[in-house]
């Protein structure tokens, strides 16, 4: 049981990092109706700038975080306003081109600045155990928990408090009338970019001490979070942190009591969930299903 | 005293389609004014070429001041356009569709505003957390008027509110509006099929045929024009 309740607890922590990595996408795909490829290498980047203060300037972990979270929104701004905005009113493909192409000219630039070779990034989190219960766990996994469930918690006050979060959803609902009650709706789709920016550095900070940090950091969790996302629902903030929770527990959990599917079973079960859903329950379990008039 | 919106010589067109030929027509401050005429006629997209949602060229003057930009400055300039179709945001509650209302608002008296536009619609508090799109065709179309009140525009701009409306809510509708008119002095521009109702309310009348302005006048005038009377008012 002791046993148990562990695996359930560090899939909670890998669960939500998936899941602060699937509302990014969702975010970005309610904003400009695309999936952001490139949100991975852009978590990346964002840990790759944590770094490099902590490593090389010597600045304390949380004042690093902050700073780099800030500059992480700045910075999605800036690709939506750069690249992503010209081609928003063109067909969905062009938009994912361009969020491929953006995939790799950050790897790339990533590989340009950093070099390719591997870092071991410090965790802001002990690694001892705490019992509670007769239960060990990680405090490295209670932080991870800790940290992406405060700030899916900030997100979701920010929308459904804030003016500006509100008019970002107007924006997002139903952009024509947004703009006759006043909203600037370029501004916030930029927004949305800026968050997503946020959430996926958070998701990549979270990620890099249990890894090792290279430019290919982010990929394999961002298929899980494409997981997540589908699971609950592409349209679904909601969705995509209980589908990123639930994830992250069932995936621990088969890892470690199915024996056959070990640790490298574990991506081709993530993209069984993707295939499963698509086929049973497209919209996903919170998602709204599409529905078209003819 | 210049009039509170000045239109002259606007055109508009939907890519190779010219759907205004130079309208002109004027709203004096607390003036009700309507705009008539079958469909096609231009009605819907006189009101989008102020409002600026389409591409429109032509004199438009509001407050003194001509109007450029899209529909994002013609709210911030105090115009509240309530277009056709309701114009609710069905995903978002009531309250938060009144709050939008508000949104080019810097003041604080929201809250204020909130309480009022719950007297001309008393149902909108009990139902302040419901679904606009869950609300029957006459609520969301009150909503939009709602909304646009929270705004606390100059000028109301309302795109056939009584499309596919049961007579008893149109006529509660109207009955808003012209309070509106009459207790606060607001303006109001309104587009209407069902004539003879727009003009019980509007003092003065326009009639377009084919984008351009074929008949103006007081509402009296135009009742008593025997070609508007049997073109429009059917009698």
């Amino acid at each position: 049981m002791a046993d148990f309740m562990q695996q359930v607890v560090s899939g909670l922590a890998s669960g939500g990092i998936y899941g602060a990595l699937a509302l990014a996408l969702v975010l970005i795909h309610r904003a400009t109706g695309v999936i952001n490829f490139a949100q991975g290498e852009m978590a990346a980047f964002s840990t790759y700038v944590l770094w490099t203060l902590t490593e090389n300037h010597g600045w304390p972990y949380w004042p690093a975080f902050a700073f780099t979270l800030a500059a992480s929104f700045v910075g999605g701004m800036a690709i939506h306003q750069t690249v992503i905005r010209p081609v928003e009113r063109g067909s969905v493909l062009r938009v994912v081109i361009v969020t491929i192409g953006l995939l790799l000219l950050i790897n790339g630039a990533m590989t340009w600045i950093w070099t390719g070779e591997v870092r071991a990034v410090e965790s802001p989190f002990p690694t001892r155990t705490v019992d509670i219960a007769g239960v060990k766990i990680s405090i490295q996994d209670l932080g991870t928990i800790a940290v992406t469930f405060a700030t899916v918690a900030v997100l979701w006050a920010f929308f459904q408090f804030t003016k500006v979060g509100l008019a970002m959803r107007a924006a997002a609902v139903n952009p024509a009338e947004a703009r006759l009650v006043g909203v600037r709706v370029p501004w916030m789709l930029g927004l949305g970019w800026g968050l997503a920016a946020m959430l996926g550095a958070v998701a990549g900070f979270l990620t890099a001490p249990s890894v090792f940090l290279d430019p290919n950091m982010m990929q394999v969790v961002l298929i899980y979070a494409f997981a997540a996302a589908v699971l609950g629902g592409i349209d679904s903030p909601f969705g995509a942190v209980v589908g990123g929770l639930l994830l992250g527990v069932s995936l621990n959990l088969l890892g470690a009591y199915v024996d056959f599917v070990g640790a490298d079973l574990r991506l081709p079960a993530a993209l069984l969930v993707i295939l499963v859903v698509l086929l049973v329950k497209p919209s996903g379990l919170f998602g709204r299903p599409e529905v078209k008039r003819v | 005293m210049p009039p509170l919106l000045r239109l002259e010589g606007v055109e508009a067109r939907y890519g190779p389609v010219q759907a205004l030929h130079g309208i002109s027509l004027a709203v004096d401050d607390g003036q009700v004014v309507a705009v008539l005429g079958a469909n096609g006629a231009g009605k819907t997209t006189t009101l989008r070429a102020i409002s600026g949602t389409v591409r429109r060229s032509g004199e438009i003057e509001f407050g003194g001041k001509p109007l450029r930009g899209g529909p994002e400055s013609a709210a911030k300039a105090g115009i509240a356009h309530v277009p056709e179709g309701r114009g609710t945001f069905t995903d978002l509650t009531v309250l938060e569709n009144l709050r939008l209302g508000a949104y080019t608002r810097r003041d604080r008296e929201v809250k204020r505003d909130l309480a009022r536009v719950a007297e001309y619609f008393p149902w909108v508090d009990d139902r302040a957390d419901q679904r606009a799109g869950t609300l029957s065709g006459g609520e969301q179309q009150m909503l939009a008027l709602a909304r646009a009140l929270m705004s606390r525009p100059t000028l109301l701009m309302l795109d056939e509110p009584s499309l596919g409306l049961a007579p008893l809510v149109v006529r509660e509708i109207f009955r808003i509006v012209r309070v509106l008119n009459e207790d606060d002095g607001l303006a109001v521009l309104v587009v209407e099929q069902d004539a003879r109702i727009a003009l019980d309310v509007a003092s003065t009348a326009y009639v377009l045929e084919v984008g351009r302005v074929a008949v103006a006048g007081t509402s009296a005038e135009l009742r008593d024009n025997e070609s508007v009377r049997r073109s429009y008012l059917g009698y």
